[in-house]
């Protein structure tokens, strides 16, 4: 058990790549054994990252070193620096896998009916699997080449995933929309990549860090960093993507992709409080992510009342919802340089930030489930085609009113629980914004109630007569996030104070992160 | 199908491009290239094959069932010498010191000495597999949908 917990961290990202090329061997015999594999690697997978998480939150970050005599041995004899391929996860990176490897799951069940009406199968889950492998390997990673080369493999199995059901002319142009512009993203990631490597002969985060001087190559290599991410992420003005890739993505496939952008918040997140910490012009830079959030939470969310197709809808509740996440981090990165501002509200914003980051994965990802489960009931997506849904599909529109008051925020449910984390910190930094993220916050729950009334209530149509409610693996893949829902919601404290509370620690506690790799150097 | 002095041409021609690419793949760990490399030279051949003769005469000989068998192979040998290590981390280099690979060459300048460096000639040998099935089944799949051939899934 302990050497498993050691290895753990590597083991994350090694067995669900071992299953996705094991899968198109063993789909060539039987689809049933496939579906087995698939689950059975990802539910070892969520095993292995809570195992981890347990032991970090018990005695503190792990490190992993590839290749080595020992997994710690971060910096080989009569060498300076690490040159090694080296894996640290610390409570936040433990947090972002938790999120994914459970979303993984629940995707992957939810889509064993959904693709037994789609030829491929075999193709459709070595992508999912590779982008497990992805978010993992990028939020476990602490290297920025890796990074890089993480962000590649998420990006292009992602935008294949998007682009999957190619008889729909809507499905080309998502995934190649999502496909430029993760490979313009990734490659501007690169170049700071070059950048810091140009500079200082490192690429391994806790050594830059260490060196790091800010000089103007640096403010360089920052803005392209939060440009890069800011558009994988989806925040306004890099949006436009978002839209046409979310809506077309098939069944489990969305929450993925959606997750697969909350693991670039995480980079952007990384590299803001650990490779550059207080280094950097912190005000400047917390105001620009702010300003990025507040635009992201009003424009996502004034574009997303007048929409008609329930994905596209979601879609643009998901960018606003990124814009909370941003408005938390940024304010928090504003007062990075000031204890006391930091002890008074900023770790707040910090961990209502973190926190709308699970809760969010978790309803978007339900919400995201529902409007695929009335996709692959009703064969469309226009919401002034549905009504009367509630008749047919019980289960469903229980899940929906579960994430729809979720991410509404009402109280009792989660995502009123950081919401109110983000403004009672927000509104100590600048009441203005606070005022902004209530608004925006009524605006999400007007236009759900739009999308609720439409699709579930109202007379029951005659063409829907026979709809009948979505088969089991589907309904267990919704169960999972929405019981999970209803956990964080009644016992908001217990989450803060077990996951939430040590990531922010961990991302404020920048020195601890470098010690760990480069040691007593 | 092209002119008989282009296929007589690929005729001589392409056993030497193979065994250029098996040669990159063998010596990568002594020599520029390595699994990759010598892979993309082995799939030119390929192509070179499809260009002068007609996709779907290569097409009997070489099935895209098969080369993503031998894709998914090369992928598995790769990470199953990675988890090989594991008693010690990921990715160990475990053949040291043995007989296959182990030898440890003398410092200085020498001539190459093949039979060392463990499991990253194995390695490299694993990358070229899957890269000679991987870019052959693409070259093959790309010319038989230009020639209006169904390829099923």
């Amino acid at each position: 058990m302990q050497s498993l917990i050691i290895h753990s961290p590597i083991l994350a990202i090694a067995i669900p790549l071992l299953a996705a090329f094991l899968t198109p061997l063993i789909g060539k015999f039987s689809s049933k054994a496939r579906d087995i594999v698939v689950i059975v690697a990802l539910a070892v997978t969520e095993f292995l990252v809570l195992i981890l998480a347990r032991d970090i939150y018990a005695s503190g970050l792990h490190v992993y070193t590839l290749g080595a005599l020992s997994p710690t041995l971060a910096t080989p004899e009569n060498f300076m620096i690490p040159v090694r391929i080296v894996l640290e996860v610390d409570a936040m990176s433990v947090f972002m896998g938790i999120i994914s490897a459970t979303v993984a799951l629940a995707a992957a069940i939810y889509s064993i009916s959904f693709m037994k009406r789609e030829t491929g199968g075999t193709k459709f889950y070595t992508l999912l699997l590779l982008l497990t492998v992805g978010m993992i390997g990028l939020e476990f990673t602490g290297d920025l080449f890796n990074m890089f080369i993480f962000l590649e493999i998420l990006s292009i199995s992602g935008a294949a995933l998007a682009g999957f059901r190619i008889r729909y002319a809507d499905a080309i142009e998502g995934g190649f929309k999502y496909l430029v512009i993760s490979a313009i993203g990734a490659l501007v990631v690169l170049f700071a990549v070059g950048i810091f490597y140009g500079q200082y002969n490192l690429l391994n985060i806790a050594a830059l860090a260490k060196v790091m001087q800010y000089t103007s190559l640096d403010q360089l290599a920052l803005v392209l960093l939060i440009m890069a991410f800011g558009m994988k992420l989806a925040s306004v003005p890099m949006h436009m993507w978002a839209p046409d890739t979310y809506s077309v993505a098939p069944a489990g496939t969305t929450p993925m992709i959606y997750v697969a952008s909350q693991a670039c918040l995480y980079a952007l997140i990384r590299i803001c409080f650990t490779l550059y910490g207080v280094t950097m012009n912190t005000s400047t830079i917390g105001w620009i992510i702010i300003v990025l959030g507040v635009l992201s939470m009003f424009i996502g969310v004034t574009v997303a009342v007048k929409q008609t197709d329930i994905k596209r809808l979601m879609a643009y509740h998901a960018i606003s919802q990124s814009g909370y996440m941003l408005l938390g981090i940024g304010v928090g990165i504003a007062v990075l340089a000031d204890p006391v501002a930091l002890a008074a509200y900023g770790k707040t914003a910090i961990s209502g930030g973190i926190f709308h980051i699970v809760n969010n994965a978790l309803y978007k990802g339900l919400l995201f489930l529902t409007a695929e489960a009335l996709f692959f009931s009703l064969g469309t997506r226009d919401l002034n085609k549905m009504g009367g849904m509630a008749r047919n599909m019980k289960y469903t529109t229980i899940f929906f009113i579960i994430g729809a008051l979720a991410i509404s925020g009402i109280p009792p449910f989660n995502g009123f629980t950081s919401k109110l984390m983000i403004y009672e910190s927000v509104y100590q930094f600048s009441p203005l914004l606070a005022v902004i993220a209530m608004l925006v916050s009524i605006l999400t729950l007007a236009s759900f109630t739009k999308a609720f009334q439409s699709a579930f209530t109202g007379p029951a149509l005659p063409q829907y007569n026979n709809v009948k409610e979505v088969p089991k693996p589907m309904l267990i893949g919704m169960g999972i996030l929405a019981v999970l829902i209803v956990f964080f919601s009644l016992f908001p404290n217990l989450v803060v104070n077990t996951i939430v509370n040590p990531a922010t620690d961990s991302l404020i506690n920048q020195a601890g992160y470098i010690s760990s790799v480069m040691g007593g150097l | 199908m092209m002119s008989k002095i282009v296929r007589t041409i690929t005729n001589l021609f392409t056993p030497f491009i193979f065994m250029f690419g098996l040669y990159v793949i063998i010596h990568g760990h002594i020599t520029p290239g390595g699994g990759f490399q010598g892979g993309a030279v082995f799939a030119s051949g390929i192509a070179l094959l499809i260009v002068a003769f007609n996709s779907k005469k290569v097409q009997k000989h070489l099935k895209e069932h098969h080369l993503s068998i031998i894709e998914s192979s090369g992928a598995l040998m790769f990470i199953g010498l990675a988890f090989a290590g594991l008693a010690f981390t990921f990715f160990f280099n475990i053949l040291i010191g043995s007989p296959i690979f182990g030898q440890i060459p003398p410092e200085g300048s020498n001539p190459g000495f093949i039979w060392t460096a463990g499991v990253i000639p194995l390695m490299n040998i694993a990358v070229g597999l899957k890269v000679i099935a991987g870019l052959s089944a693409i070259v093959l799949v790309m010319a038989l949908s230009s020639s209006n051939v169904r390829i099923e899934e």
